[in-house]
């Protein structure tokens, strides 16, 4: 059976990872190469890195971690950040990337993500869609935002989650910024509008707290995969326990040991 | 032992090319046929659509290389649907080494596609499982596939049950990616390449 994803995600500066991480048992806590290599020893299914460096020097820097990463991390792993051309995400895949997130560009130009589809394929183009639960002139609308969720645009989150499938998205990357940081729980409601309406699958993103807020995401959330970054980092929740609890409840889960 | 990866117009050959890395098993990257003749092992990887892949091997020749290879051939991804007769994708006449049509999975509530994700496998009958545990997950990603079939000798269920693994004579394939299945891929990969 088709199994529920626990994802990881790694945010990346200069080629370091940029949240603080606790894990004793590293190294260098800071190596983002080191960190994925002990998820996916942990039983991650999939992870992903997300470059938040703006330089032109820290694109190689992130070029060069996405190769590492490849070499050493034998489950997929999907990048993102600052991605706007079809020779972004042809170096990106050369490196080694099994999927290229694409956020702010998508919404800039959509016409990307069919060109993105037709060149290299849906299966590896993931469109992130940050969205924001705020006031509009027909009330309140969940609506999309870009510039890392700080600022709104005119497009409505749920329409835009079937346009991007349409335009040939293989996944979406579902962020709540209203549940980000919050540890109370990912934002069901939305997640099951947008999950329960599409034919590809949405990963959710934002608001992970505990390992309920999991079980509830891939049940009332319908969602495929659940991402997650601090409370991994931290170890608030370890993904044995995660997937060993999340599997006990019943749910298609990877048990790797 | 010589170990060749067929190059040609297909993807995400890179992650193959670690993973043997990551064994410490050498290899060429090549489409020439000599080297691809005189191989112990080849190795037909690939991410792509049909029509486009099997046209470029009609083009250069390949199309008819392959199927006459000798030594074991392993086909992944859409390396496997081209080693079967026909492909639903786009109606491709594929190479026919194995008896079977790729077919699309059909639209269900609730079955979305592509079929991504770990997904278990299961009724092993390869040397290529050896050691593989049972139901162990593998990383699919793919909206095509063969049904099961005679030569089906590892199935998956989604929506339907359909071939993983594939094998006739010196013909081996898979439908996942043994290159980012964790332990699992590559404890088969190691036993392809130990045939």
């Amino acid at each position: 059976m088709l199994t529920k994803r626990i994802i990881p995600c790694l945010d990346v500066k200069d080629g370091r990872t940029v949240k603080g991480v606790n894990f004793v048992n590293l190294r260098d806590a800071g190596d983002a190469v080191e960190l994925g290599a002990l998820y996916a020893a942990q039983g991650a299914d999939e992870l992903v890195y997300l470059d938040i460096t703006a330089t032109i020097d820290g694109r190689s820097t992130f070029i060069d971690l996405v190769r590492r990463v490849a070499q050493t991390v034998n489950i997929p792993f999907t990048v993102g950040g600052g991605i706007s051309s079809i020779a972004d995400v042809s170096a990106l895949l050369h490196a080694g990337a099994d999927k290229v997130s694409i956020n702010s560009a998508a919404v800039r130009n959509p016409d990307l993500i069919n060109e993105l589809s037709l060149e290299f394929g849906s299966q590896c183009i993931v469109v992130a869609i940050d969205t924001r639960y705020i006031a509009t002139e027909q009330g309140h609308e969940h609506v999309v935002h870009t510039h890392g969720g700080r600022k709104a645009t005119e497009i409505r989150t749920i329409p835009w989650a079937k346009e991007v499938e349409e335009r040939g998205a293989g996944e979406i990357l579902l962020t709540s910024m209203d549940t980000d940081g919050t540890k109370a729980g990912f934002a069901l409601e939305l997640t099951s509008a947008i999950s329960g309406n599409a034919n590809i699958p949405v990963i959710a993103s934002g608001g992970a707290g505990n390992m309920e807020h999991f079980y509830d995401v891939f049940t009332a959330g319908k969602a495929d995969a659940g991402l997650a970054a601090s409370i991994f980092h931290f170890r608030e929740i370890d993904i044995p326990d995660l997937k060993g609890y999340l599997n006990e409840k019943g749910l298609p889960i990877r048990m790797t040991r | 032992m010589k170990t060749v990866i067929i190059k040609y117009n297909a993807g995400n050959v890179q992650s193959v090319m670690y993973a043997l890395d990551r064994i410490g098993a050498g290899y060429i990257y090549t489409d020439d046929v000599e080297e691809i003749r005189s191989a112990d092992k080849v190795i037909f990887p690939g991410v792509g659509e049909a029509s486009t892949t099997m046209n470029y091997l009609r083009k250069v020749g390949l199309d008819k290389v392959i199927p006459s290879l000798k030594q074991p051939v392993f086909g992944t991804c859409i390396g496997m649907q081209l080693m079967c007769r026909f492909s639903e994708e786009n109606n491709t006449e594929c190479m026919g080494i194995f008896d079977v049509d790729v077919k699309r999975f059909p639209a269900e509530a609730g079955m979305k596609v592509p079929h991504m994700g770990w997904n278990n496998i299961s009724n092993y009958a390869s040397p290529l499982t050896y050691g593989v545990p049972d139901n162990a997950y593998v990383y699919f990603v793919h909206s095509f596939a063969p049904p099961v079939c005679d030569y089906t000798v590892a199935s998956c269920q989604y929506a339907t049950s359909f071939s993983a693994m594939l094998h006739r004579d010196n013909f081996y394939a898979a439908q996942f990616h043994c290159e980012i299945s964790g332990d699992v891929g590559q404890q088969i990969m190691e036993n392809f390449l130990k045939i």
